[in-house]
């Protein structure tokens, strides 16, 4: 019998805001997070898509603020951590430790760019003189080589990461891409490493089983998958594929059903599916939050959404780069190119 | 030959480099010494150039005063703050301060130079403090703003350690600035550092949330003025989006290109720091010389 244990972060109330357009209220979290109490979840990220004090108009303010959604969780989580996303460049210390204090944060995920670690030092070594779980949160981990993503999760490593986490974020590794990765950064750093995957190309789970087969430590998974673009891993359908693995989870596979078909179901604007324009950021590899925000701009300009994809892929667009698309529009209508349909 | 008023520069990295390259093209400023603690290039480079170049660093200007007027700190917040800021007001300089220590007052060449020339340090905000807020002066002249908010894209390569090590505090400058510069009620930054390849221009997304109905129209001719003002410094600081409205928010994209005189051009964001600053000594030096309106 297997003996490996994997750690599932569910971010049903953090990524699944971007599915929301962040109106997630305080209510739907506290439901949520007592039954992720319940099934046994490791932690439960909540918040803001973009993390702590992420209402912003780049992303869309939220309905509601951290201090009502991350208290509403609070309230419910006793065994189940309490996590949310951080972005340095959007939050800053004092956010961090306003969290920590007054809404009582149990641990954070430093999400940086891949490329430039760096950028987290000071929030890494910051969340842990606060006592704070730090998980460092390398994201569009697509975008550069295995050797690359090790230099930047070893830098993670000096700040004094307890966990490295790569990120998915367009959704456009395949299983071996992903193997590949789980085992450098392993033997590497020697640390836990996570995988938080997104189902773009229809891999959310197949991705965190080959992760989980490579040796990770932590999967992310959100209820029915809410999550930006094609949403992520579904959270009952890694829990059952793993135990059916015989990988322990820890987690009550019935009871994410019910959080799933009692207060996600009611909530979603849209059906999570593979589609082709979801296929199609994946293939190109664009950040999964612009997926709604481009097909709302194909629609309003009636330019094709290929033709933004290719366009942010062309610049090189990452997270955080949701302005772009309405620059590529008025540039695409200013020359006059919106009609290539037939091309 | 018509007088200027001579510069030192303390910190010969690339930033007191460009610099130094700025104020040699300059009408009102002379170049007179680069000043750091140990040999390096950039030392090599100014000395090379027959300017006066020692490792005394401000020890140099302690005993000769005379070799400045005005003089630009490029190197760090701390330094700034404890030991060059106190000894160049001892020695009556007027000094630029391009670290965000903040000890003077915050300007921009074109929000509040006058504010600027009646301190004897003046702190340049940060780039994207530098480039946001011009524009954001000029919306908020025609309409007030409740919240103004600024995405600013700069290429990884353009931002050195200090910068991301104190990015906290590169958020709270611009934030401060936003509002009190800017306008704003209340104000955000959003900083995306790209490594993409080649390598993205610094790119500023300003978005402003007006307070009542107001004329798009007049919006964009005050913006576009104040563009051409700022490009009388920066040549490179386009209107790559002019102002629109989107959801009933006021959106506008400011791109900035350096010069290339010795930072790359795609560093904009340095550009913009380098050359607000020599722009405030040039207001200074216009100021104590007099002549002809810059």
């Amino acid at each position: 019998m297997m003996s490996q244990k994997v750690r599932i972060i569910d971010t049903t109330m953090r990524d699944g805001s971007h599915a929301l357009h962040h109106t997630q209220s305080p209510e739907t979290v506290s439901n949520i997070c007592a039954c992720l109490e319940r099934a046994g979840v490791y932690a439960a990220e909540v918040g803001h898509g973009a993390g702590l004090n992420g209402s912003l108009l780049q992303y869309g303010f939220g309905k509601y603020s951290d201090e009502a959604l991350l208290t509403a969780a609070r309230a419910q989580l006793h065994h189940t951590k309490l996590y949310d996303l951080f972005c340095p460049g959007i939050a800053t210390m004092k956010d961090m430790r306003y969290a920590k204090e007054h809404y009582g944060l149990d641990g954070v995920r430093v999400a940086v760019h891949c490329s430039e670690a760096d950028l987290g030092e000071t929030h890494i070594q910051g969340g842990k003189e606060l006592g704070l779980d730090v998980i460092c949160f390398l994201m569009m981990c697509h975008l550069i080589s295995i050797d690359e993503l090790v230099e930047n999760a070893m830098k993670a490593k000096s700040y004094g990461a307890d966990v490295i986490y790569f990120a998915d974020s367009a959704g456009a590794f395949t299983p071996q891409d992903i193997r590949d990765r789980v085992v450098a950064l392993k033997q590497a750093t020697g640390l836990p490493i996570g995988v938080h995957t997104h189902n773009n190309l229809g891999l959310g789970v197949g991705n965190v089983v080959a992760a989980v087969e490579a040796g990770a430590d932590y999967v992310d998974g959100a209820l029915n998958g809410l999550g930006a673009g094609s949403g992520n891993g579904c959270t009952q359908a890694i829990a059952a594929v793993l135990e059916k693995m015989h990988v322990d989870t820890g987690c009550d596979f019935y009871a994410l059903c019910e959080a799933a078909d009692k207060y996600v179901v009611p909530i979603m604007q849209r059906p999570l599916q593979v589609t082709s324009e979801s296929c199609t950021l994946g293939k190109v590899g664009i950040y999964s939050s612009f997926y709604l925000n481009t097909l709302e701009a194909s629609q309003k300009y009636g330019i094709p959404y290929q033709r933004i994809f290719e366009e942010l892929g062309r610049r090189g667009a990452i997270g955080g780069q949701e302005d772009m698309i309405l620059d590529i529009c008025q540039a695409f209508m200013a020359e006059g190119k919106q009609d290539l349909e037939g091309q | 030959m018509k007088k200027k008023l001579k510069v030192a520069i303390i910190g010969p990295g690339n930033i007191g480099t460009d610099l130094m390259f700025k104020v040699m093209r300059s009408d009102w400023l002379e170049m007179s010494a680069m000043l750091g603690v140990v040999e390096s290039e950039g030392l090599k480079r100014a000395r090379n150039l027959g300017f006066i170049a020692s490792t005394e660093g401000i020890g140099y200007l302690e005993r000769h005063p005379e070799t400045a007027d005005v003089v630009f700190d490029a190197t760090m917040a701390s330094l700034h703050k404890q030991v060059h800021a106190p000894l160049l007001e001892k020695l009556g300089k007027f000094a630029v301060d391009l670290t965000p220590a903040a000890v003077g007052v915050s300007v921009s060449p074109v929000v509040n130079p006058e504010e600027g020339l009646q301190s004897r340090n003046v702190n340049m905000i940060t780039c994207v403090g530098q480039a946001s807020t011009a524009a954001l002066h000029a919306i908020t002249q025609v309409i007030p703003v409740s919240y103004a908010e600024v995405v600013a894209q700069t290429a990884s390569k353009s931002d050195g350690p200090a910068t991301r090590k104190n990015i906290d505090e590169f958020t709270y400058t611009t934030q401060n600035a936003l509002c009190r510069l800017g306008g704003a009620k209340s104000a955000r930054v959003f900083s995306v550092i790209n490594p993409c390849k080649p390598e993205c221009h610094m790119r500023n997304t300003i978005m402003a949330i007006p307070e009542g109905p107001f004329d798009i129209e007049a919006v964009d001719k005050s913006v576009r003025a104040m563009v051409a003002r700022v490009q009388a410094y920066i040549p490179g600081y386009a209107l790559t989006l002019p102002p629109m409205v989107n959801h009933g928010i006021i959106t506008t994209i400011i791109t900035v290109t350096g010069a290339g005189d010795f930072l790359p051009k795609y560093a904009g964001n340095l550009d913009m720091e380098t050359a607000s600053g020599v722009r405030m000594a040039e207001l200074y030096a216009q100021k104590v010389l007099g002549g002809a309106q810059l």
